[in-house]
């Protein structure tokens, strides 16, 4: 065959077209390959490798003696991918209601959860119950490809182990917020992770925490894991070694729950701060927390008709102290030279000031008396006239050193939440009058009620031991804490938690020794107010009552004290919402919560008088 | 010319030694872009299918090596023939071609929603690819048939219709890629053949007008001819960020991810994780490229091309030494046959063209595709060996 130039011209088109096309190939493979390369490599990786995390336990939390309070243990949760949900609207609701089924749930609720969910946090799981029982698991797991983009989890969830006691210390552990991952303390936290809320378990988290680890693994298309790359071992938290004394604790939740009442006590060591017991009656078991706690049943915790048990009375609670309040007046009136030790004043049973009477509990009249007397029998118009007398010279005396010892606000604990109380003054009450926001101005009548502890007083037990502790110790304001050390996991002292005093009073020792006598003659001596409480008790406590008059809310019964006499080593300090005067109940309960301190046990522990229930 | 052709012994002598000198005069050339591409394919294979049945990673590896070996023998036999006597069997080609695409059509299964392939022993016989072969077979006897009326508007036409029943066969299969190669073979045919320019634009017309009814006014007026793969993967190539494994814009962002993760030099056997954890789908047949790509690299996959451009450049070679114009044709419909192929299938790999699905001549597995690739080479050499002979026994004569 001849080639004509007509056909060699064809096929030279034809060529050329193929050349071009190569061409054009080529230059696209240079790009993909050569210029675009290194990010299609990251993109293939990013393909097959997925990390998975590898939770950290969180440290446990023990008592001063390795108590276990707050421990872990393992739980199943089931969780969803929403992004694997099928895409088909109806596939997808057959779906959620059969897992809805599975689950036990309302497929609704479960739809609105998924929902809520993966709006808020796109392409992360969304966890749809925790806790979920191993033929559950098995079933899910079984049946995987009904139930595409269901996960099923193995999550550390605290236990505590001994239920109701000490609930209110720990607090809670829940899911980082977004405002927490901007801080630095959160600082090698991931979205998801769980950290302490509330309570030790927010005070403390950084300790206890720990370091989640991560397990990269390779995957294929199918999203089925083909090996381990590498993995980084979770670093478990420290141990938190709490001062709290498990016996303490548990014995004064014990007494109050005895009651039946509201109330709430403080254990403390008056030296350190060290707080030994602190807790509030109603309680609850801070299990139903450790796998989230439905709204129904939170309701109910925060429920005033049923207790408020989620309240904690001894940081929060927000009361007029009646008579142990005297203490504080007597520190006032010694330390400002308005009274001496050995001062005498008349206590004819009842003082009229400005055409109102204020009268002494049961209108007895304790005749003169000084301040050992005063306290010892706890003489409301020997304090009235301190109060009257501090009015009158001015400068908010008593309001001063109740400032000075504690009261007004916070006490620095290491618990989240703590309320300041009130001690009024002639200003606040005036502000408050102007803005028409009460009905009178400030008369020499309220500082009256103040010096006893009654009127617009608030305060909370923590406060009270603190005052109290104070005196005790001889003028150191300490700072109270709950946490005491941190460990590691084979006890080794990691760090010391030994916040220092907050400041130092100048008490004089007459001072002291003053009222030291009174709080000792009270309990000890005959006619004291809580003597009958203690007959018995082998340890020399320094105690005074209280009777809050609350007015609709009957009389709440109140007790601080400070044991052994001669050299404190605790401050005790109870109050029970309607309990009546302080020696019914929160006398008896104080001693059972030192007879706990001191190990004193049987009959002397609880002795005979009051009201105390066996 | 080579040898027996100049030895001083008479005509005789020589003619009686010809059967066995005419192997040895294939286009080794060829032969090497052949046996590269059937070795890469091989290699490629292993990777790319040793997981995909759980305890025979040789499955497709030795399968493919057996198709090509009857291929191969195929392909010697037919380099062995005068192609040119099968240009009298042409109206028996045609017919076998229409007969059995028709017959996949009417008996066999369903799979996958196309019906491409009749089931044999040790084979799935796909006759729409054999059809392509056929169809050059064919068509390029009846363009010579008519080669005194080439410059007829009826010639055209007629050799356009003969072209476009086994188009729209094919394309009811529904296979929309072969039937592109169908269309492609044909279109060469004519303008090898020398038809006029202006048939070409009056075709060209025809096409636009075509495609408009079928992609813009059949639709509108609710007879879609497209199936809803179809037009997904015509537009595919334009949204690569679907996140749906089954979309087709998901296969072609992960072929992409495959090929440029290959970076210049490859990512090896071992370390190719698109490949083989699966991210790269039909890695053995429509992404096979890709495989290539993520496997050896821009190297790799410039010498898989580099073997394309090497058989294409041949066949054009081959066109243009045929002895008549029958073989001239033959080389021009496989030349093209192959390029279409290439480029379809690797633009559709690399996301420049929507992806179609046609195999790419022999680097996909599939017995159908390899042995019929191997059949269009072996009329190819056969061109070439005739061309020769003639060419030999021309230089003799003036001699």
């Amino acid at each position: 065959m001849v080639v004509t130039p007509q056909l060699a011209l064809r096929v030279a088109i034809l060529g050329g077209i193929a050349l071009v096309l190569f061409a054009v190939i080529f230059f696209r493979l240079w790009y993909l390959q050569v210029l675009s390369g290194d990010q299609y490599l990251a993109e293939a990786n990013d393909n097959r490798v997925r990390e998975v995390k590898v939770e950290a336990p969180r440290g446990r939390i023990v008592d001063r003696n390795g108590t276990v309070l707050v421990d872990n243990r393992t739980a199943l949760v089931v969780q969803v991918l929403p992004e694997r949900l099928p895409d088909d609207p109806v596939r997808r609701k057959r779906m959620t209601t059969r897992l809805a089924r599975v689950l036990s749930r309302d497929p609704a609720a479960l739809r609105r959860k998924i929902r809520r969910d993966s709006r808020s946090l796109p392409f992360s799981p969304v966890t749809l119950k925790t806790d979920v029982g191993l033929t559950t698991v098995l079933f899910l797991q079984e049946n995987q490809s009904r139930f595409p983009g269901v996960e099923v989890e193995r999550v550390f969830l605290r236990k505590y182990p001994h239920r109701e006691v000490g609930a209110h210390l720990f607090g809670q552990i829940g899911e980082v917020t977004e405002d927490q991952l901007d801080k630095p303390r959160y600082s090698g936290v991931a979205l998801g992770d769980r950290v302490g809320q509330s309570g030790v378990e927010l005070q403390y988290d950084r300790y206890l925490r720990g370091r989640n680890g991560a397990s990269r693994i390779q995957v294929d298309a199918r999203g089925l894991p083909k090996g381990e790359l590498s993995v980084r071992d979770p670093r478990p938290g420290k141990r938190l070694r709490l001062s709290i004394d498990f016996d303490v604790q548990k014995a004064g939740q014990a007494a109050l729950e005895g009651y039946g009442l509201p109330g709430a006590f403080v254990a403390m060591d008056p030296r350190s701060g060290e707080v030994i017991g602190l807790g509030s009656n109603p309680s609850y078991d801070p299990n139903v927390f450790a796998k989230g706690v439905s709204p129904s049943v939170y309701k109910r915790l925060q429920d005033p008709d049923n207790g408020a048990p989620l309240a904690n009375r001894a940081t929060q609670g927000l009361y007029p102290t009646g008579s142990t309040f005297k203490l504080i007046t007597a520190v006032a009136g010694l330390e400002s030279g308005l009274l001496s030790p050995a001062t005498v004043l008349f206590d004819g049973g009842s003082l009229t000031v400005g055409g109102v009477t204020f009268k002494n509990a049961g209108n007895v009249s304790h005749g003169a008396v000084a301040l050992p007397r005063a306290l010892q029998v706890s003489s409301d118009v020997y304090f009235y006239r301190v109060g009257l007398m501090a009015d009158q010279k001015g400068g908010d005396i008593i309001q001063k050193w109740a400032g000075r010892l504690g009261l007004g606000r916070g006490t620095g604990i290491d618990l989240p939440g703590e309320g300041a109380g009130l001690v009024p003054t002639p200003e606040w009450r005036n502000r408050l009058f102007r803005r028409k926001l009460t009905d009178r101005p400030w008369t020499p009548g309220d500082n009256i009620n103040l010096a006893v502890g009654q009127g617009d007083l608030q305060a909370n037990p923590l406060q009270m031991a603190l005052a109290y502790s104070a005196v005790a110790n001889g003028g150191r304001i300490v700072t109270p804490h709950i946490g005491m050390r941190v460990e590691d996991s084979s006890g080794r002292i990691l760090q010391q938690i030994e916040p220092a005093a907050r400041r130092r009073l100048n008490l004089s020792s007459s001072t002291r020794t003053a009222i030291m006598q009174g709080l000792r003659a009270a309990a000890n001596d005959a006619g004291g107010t809580s003597t009958p409480v203690f007959e018995g008790f082998p340890i020399t406590v320094a105690g005074k009552t209280g009777t809050a008059e609350r007015g609709a809310q009957g009389d709440q019964s109140w007790y601080v004290a400070a044991a052994p006499f001669d050299d404190p080593r605790v401050v005790v300090a109870t109050t029970i919402e309607r309990g009546g005067f302080g020696a019914e109940a929160a006398a008896p309960a104080a001693r059972r919560i030192l007879a706990a301190y001191f190990g004193i046990k049987g009959k002397k522990a609880i002795g005979t008088a009051g009201e105390a229930p066996d | 010319m080579a040898g027996a052709g100049s030895t001083p012994f008479g005509t005789g002598v020589q003619r009686f030694t010809e059967p066995r000198a005419r192997i040895l005069r294939l286009d080794f050339l060829m032969l090497l872009g052949t046996l590269g591409l059937i070795a890469f394919s091989l290699v490629t294979l292993d990777t790319a299918t040793a997981t995909d049945i759980p305890g025979s990673p040789d499955y497709f590896v030795v399968r493919q090596a057996a198709y090509a070996f009857v291929g191969l023998a195929v392909m010697i036999a037919l380099a062995a023939v005068d192609y040119s006597r099968l240009r009298e069997l042409r109206v028996g080609l045609y017919a076998s071609m229409i007969g059995l695409i028709v017959l996949v059509l009417a008996v066999a299964g369903a799979t996958r929603g196309s019906r491409r392939w009749i089931e044999l022993p040790f084979i799935r016989f796909q006759p729409s690819e054999l059809g392509k072969v056929l169809l050059i077979l064919a068509l390029s006897a009846f363009i010579v048939d008519r080669l005194r009326r080439l410059s007829d508007r009826e010639t055209t036409a007629r050799i356009m219709l003969l072209a476009l029943v086994p188009t729209l066969l094919v394309m009811a299969q529904p296979d929309l890629g072969t039937s592109i190669v169908y269309v492609t073979i044909a279109l060469a045919l004519l303008f090898v053949a020398g038809t006029k320019w202006t048939h070409f634009a009056a075709l060209g017309g025809l096409a636009v007008s075509a495609v408009v009814l079928a992609l813009v006014v059949a639709p509108a007026a609710g007879v879609p001819l497209l199936k809803g793969y179809q037009q997904d993967r015509l537009t595919a190539f334009l949204e690569k960020d679907n996140a749906d494994p089954q979309s087709q814009g998901y296969q072609l962002n992960q072929a992409e991810t495959a090929i440029g993760s290959g970076r210049k030099s490859g990512r090896g056997s071992d370390a190719a994780t698109q490949t083989r954890l699966d991210f790269l789908p039909e890695s053995r047949t429509d992404f096979i490229f890709a495989a290539v790509g993520e496997l050896y690299g821009f190297v790799g996959a410039g010498i898989v091309l580099s073997l394309y451009a090497l058989l294409i450049w041949r066949s054009l070679r081959i066109l243009t030494i045929a002895k008549n114009l029958y073989g001239a044709l033959l080389a021009a419909g496989v030349g093209v046959m192959l390029m279409t192929q290439v480029f379809v299938n690797v633009g559709g790999n690399v996301g420049i063209m929507p992806i179609t699905g046609i195999p790419l001549p022999l680097m996909s597995y599939g017995g159908s595709s390899v042995i019929v690739t191997l059949i269009a080479l072996g009329l190819l050499q056969s061109v070439y060996v005739q061309a020769r002979e003639a060419a030999a026994s021309k230089t003799e004569a003036i001699a």
